[in-house]
């Protein structure tokens, strides 16, 4: 075992090398391409036994990545954003092939407007495909996280491709010192790959990825990959004991921080909750009950394990970096699916905030403990809410002013 | 249908300078990038013509060089990786009165982007597409394109792919562009001269303009002791012109092939709107 200071990106190439995967199809996109850089100079110095090869987009890395698994390979892969909205076809469709392999989305948002900078709307909108998803908060959780996926994507009960994901530029290109698990270890805890019956085998030939006539094999399969999912809730509970007693690191599906005793809990995914946690640690500071729940797995949904740690709380401030339009955010609608109709359930306070690289200030953090206390003391859940301050909008405003100035006559009415 | 006609011999001089066509914004390329000359031959290649800012739409993709819209005054779309030749087509065949104008990187246009390449060519709509080709993925800090060497040595890429590149514009002629140039960076009045002509002609023309990336490809910059002038002038017949391409070192500058393809018009349905009716339904 030693330990290092590397950055998020750093970390996933490192999961890689030791889960000692033997193909990765790659094309970069930032605030991926660190990855796929470091592994290629790790291939080409003979550190790695794996081929590297550069495809023309991300729709043909994801296709190649899942053929690459059909035929028994253990393949890596990794992108960010654009890359992997241009990949969706292939997201879901490699996900009905049954495929397991994992790819390391590096969180960024979605044009338009045309960013470079973090939230989660690229990875949520892959939440429908099939794909297991683990969300990290940490460095050492994304190089865990890509062990105990690839365990997880490659059990018999779920055969699955994995997402593990981490935050752009705050995780990506953050050092923080990570434990480097030795290689042995690492082979006693996630064998090779037994690809069972869906390798290509000699003298076996079957066709793969065939078309269905009518809805009842269609739904037959589409619920079976359901079942499979879900089968991995326990499957992910065997890995992570497994994990933990092999190395010492305890990655529950559900992290809870100071919430047993706690009133208020903020409930959100990836890097951002270590804010959260300071943020904890300050109103507890002033006595306030306040802790945070935070799911690691978002695919299967953990919702036993999510009642489990909410139960008795008065409110739920849920913090959603993603925006689906017409609704709010993601969590706070896929919470409520979790927490309706069973007993004793905190009230949800929906916010949503961090689009597009935004920070979420400590400030921010108290007065959405304050509002989720004075929506549960009233009764009344409220609405999403956009963590926005006037600063900002008088920012936007004369950018607005600015560019109506350059381009007169241009359309509206402002 | 609406491609813009040569001046008369007589013709009086044109009424906009380059300047008209830049915008405030500061380009934030690299210091010695190519791209910086090919805006400049954008907005000369525009006075040129003498087109009004306004009758002009630039349409780019993502990447160092489909930045350009933006330092420019004229309609701008930056669009997505891959897809500016798509959303082009649906510009012009929308608005057939402007003058499209595509640029793109070699990356953009030729890999993620490349199936669009070969069916604008074979449409034929009344584009000009302006490839920057830098032989490298700039703007993510430089990974090997289509176009790049076998041997370039990358991060991503140690000791160079081993795949051959390909040409681009052996290509376009093989899937029907209807006017095919070279141009290099380093001469922007050539290459102003060499886009009015493309925009010109009707039909899709391409040019592909050699645009160093002083960062990523440094020994680029010796590509101006490299070009020429193409020694012959452009021929009308496609297989002559392939040849020719297949066999120079691909340092020929000029206007290599040009055809008389019609270009691409959709059909006209009955009750079809003008683009004026368009614009009434965007009046305030
Ligand atoms: C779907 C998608 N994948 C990847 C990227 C990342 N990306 C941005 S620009 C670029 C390549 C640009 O190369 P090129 O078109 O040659 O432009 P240059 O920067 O060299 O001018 C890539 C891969 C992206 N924006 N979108
Ligand atoms: S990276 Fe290369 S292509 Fe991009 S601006 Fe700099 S010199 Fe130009
Ligand atoms: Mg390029």
């Amino acid at each position: 075992m030693s330990r290092r200071l590397l950055t998020g990106n750093g970390a996933a190439a490192w999961g890689a090398r030791l889960a000692e995967v033997d193909y990765v199809p790659a094309f970069p996109i930032t605030p991926q391409t660190e990855i796929v850089e470091t592994l290629a100079r790790w291939c080409d110095a003979g550190e790695m036994a794996a081929r590297l090869t550069m495809l023309e987009s991300e729709h043909s890395m994801v296709t190649a990545a899942g053929a690459a698994a059909a035929a028994g390979a253990r393949v890596f892969t990794a992108t960010s954003s654009q890359g992997l909205q241009y990949a969706m076809e292939m997201i879901f469709t490699v996900a009905g092939w049954r495929v397991p392999f994992v790819m390391v989305n590096v969180s960024r948002a979605l044009a338009s407007p045309i960013t470079l900078e973090p939230d989660h709307t690229d990875v949520l909108s892959a939440r429908d495909a099939g794909f297991l998803q683990i969300h990290c908060a940490t460095c050492q959780e994304v190089m865990d996280g890509v062990l105990i996926a690839y365990r997880v994507a490659e059990d018999a009960r779920v055969r699955l491709p994995a997402i593990v994901n981490e935050d752009g530029f705050y995780l990506s290109f953050t050092r923080e010192p990570v434990e480097l698990p030795d290689p042995g270890a690492v082979r006693r805890f996630l064998p090779a790959f037994d690809p069972g019956s869906a390798a290509f085998r000699a003298s076996h030939p079957a066709s793969r990825a065939v078309a269905v006539l009518g809805g009842a094999p269609y739904s037959y399969f589409r619920y079976e990959a359901h079942l499979a999912a879900r089968a991995a809730l326990a499957v992910y509970d065997e890995a992570a004991t497994a994990f933990a007693a092999a190395f010492g690191r305890s990655w529950p599906a559900v992290e809870r921080y100071r919430s047993d005793d706690a009133e208020v809990v903020f409930f959100m995914i990836g890097a951002f909750a270590t804010k959260a946690k300071d943020a904890v640690d300050r109103l507890r500071e002033a006595g306030e009950r306040v802790g945070l729940v935070r799911p690691r797995l978002l695919r299967p949904w953990p919702d036993a394990a999510l009642r489990e740690a909410l139960a008795g709380k008065r409110a739920v401030a849920v913090i959603d970096q993603n925006l689906s339009m017409g609704m709010g955010g993601v969590l706070a609608a896929e919470l409520a699916s979790a927490l309706h109709g069973h007993a004793g359930m905190p009230m949800i306070v929906p916010f949503v905030g961090a689009l597009g690289g935004r920070d979420i200030a400590a400030e921010e953090f108290f007065e959405i403990a304050r509002a989720a206390r004075a929506a549960a003391a009233a009764g009344v859940a409220p609405g999403p809410r956009l963590l926005y301050t006037a600063d900002e909008l008088r920012e936007v405003r004369k950018l607005q002013a600015i560019a109506h100035a350059e381009r007169p006559g241009a359309g509206g009415t402002r | 249908m609406s491609a813009v006609p040569a001046p008369a011999a007589d013709a009086p001089k044109s009424a906009h300078t380059a300047a008209d066509y830049k915008s405030d914004y500061k380009p934030i390329w690299c210091p010695g990038c190519g791209d910086y000359s090919v805006l400049s031959s954008f907005t000369k290649a525009f006075a040129i013509l003498d087109l009004a800012p306004e009758r002009i739409a630039v349409v780019s993709g993502i990447g160092c060089s489909s930045r350009i819209p933006a330092y420019t005054s004229c309609y701008g779309f930056h669009g997505v990786h891959g897809r500016s030749l798509a959303a082009a087509t649906g510009l012009k065949l929308a608005r057939p009165d402007l003058t499209v104008v595509v640029a793109s990187g070699d990356g953009d246009g030729y890999s993620i982007g490349g199936n669009h390449f070969l069916h604008a060519c074979r449409r034929n709509a009344d584009l000009t597409y302006v490839v920057m080709d830098n032989h490298v993925y700039g703007m993510t800090k430089g990974q090997p394109s289509p176009t790049t060497e076998p041997d370039w040595d990358s991060k991503l890429s140690p000791g160079g792919t081993g795949l051959r590149s390909f040409n681009p514009l052996v290509i376009a002629l093989a899937a029907g562009a209807n006017f095919v140039a070279r141009a290099f960076a380093g001469d922007p009045n050539g290459t102003a001269e060499i886009i009015a002509e493309a925009i010109r002609t009707p039909g899709f023309s391409f040019v592909e303009v050699m645009s160093p990336c002083v960062t990523f490809r440094p020994e680029q910059r010796e590509w101006k002791h490299h070009v020429r002038p193409s020694p012959v002038p452009a021929t009308d017949d496609a297989a002559k012109a392939a040849r020719r391409l297949m066999t120079d070192d691909g340092f020929n500058i000029g206007v290599l092939y040009k055809g008389d393809r019609p270009p691409y018009q959709p059909p006209m349905g009955k009750g079809r709107k003008t683009p004026a009716d368009l614009e009434r339904g965007f009046a305030i």
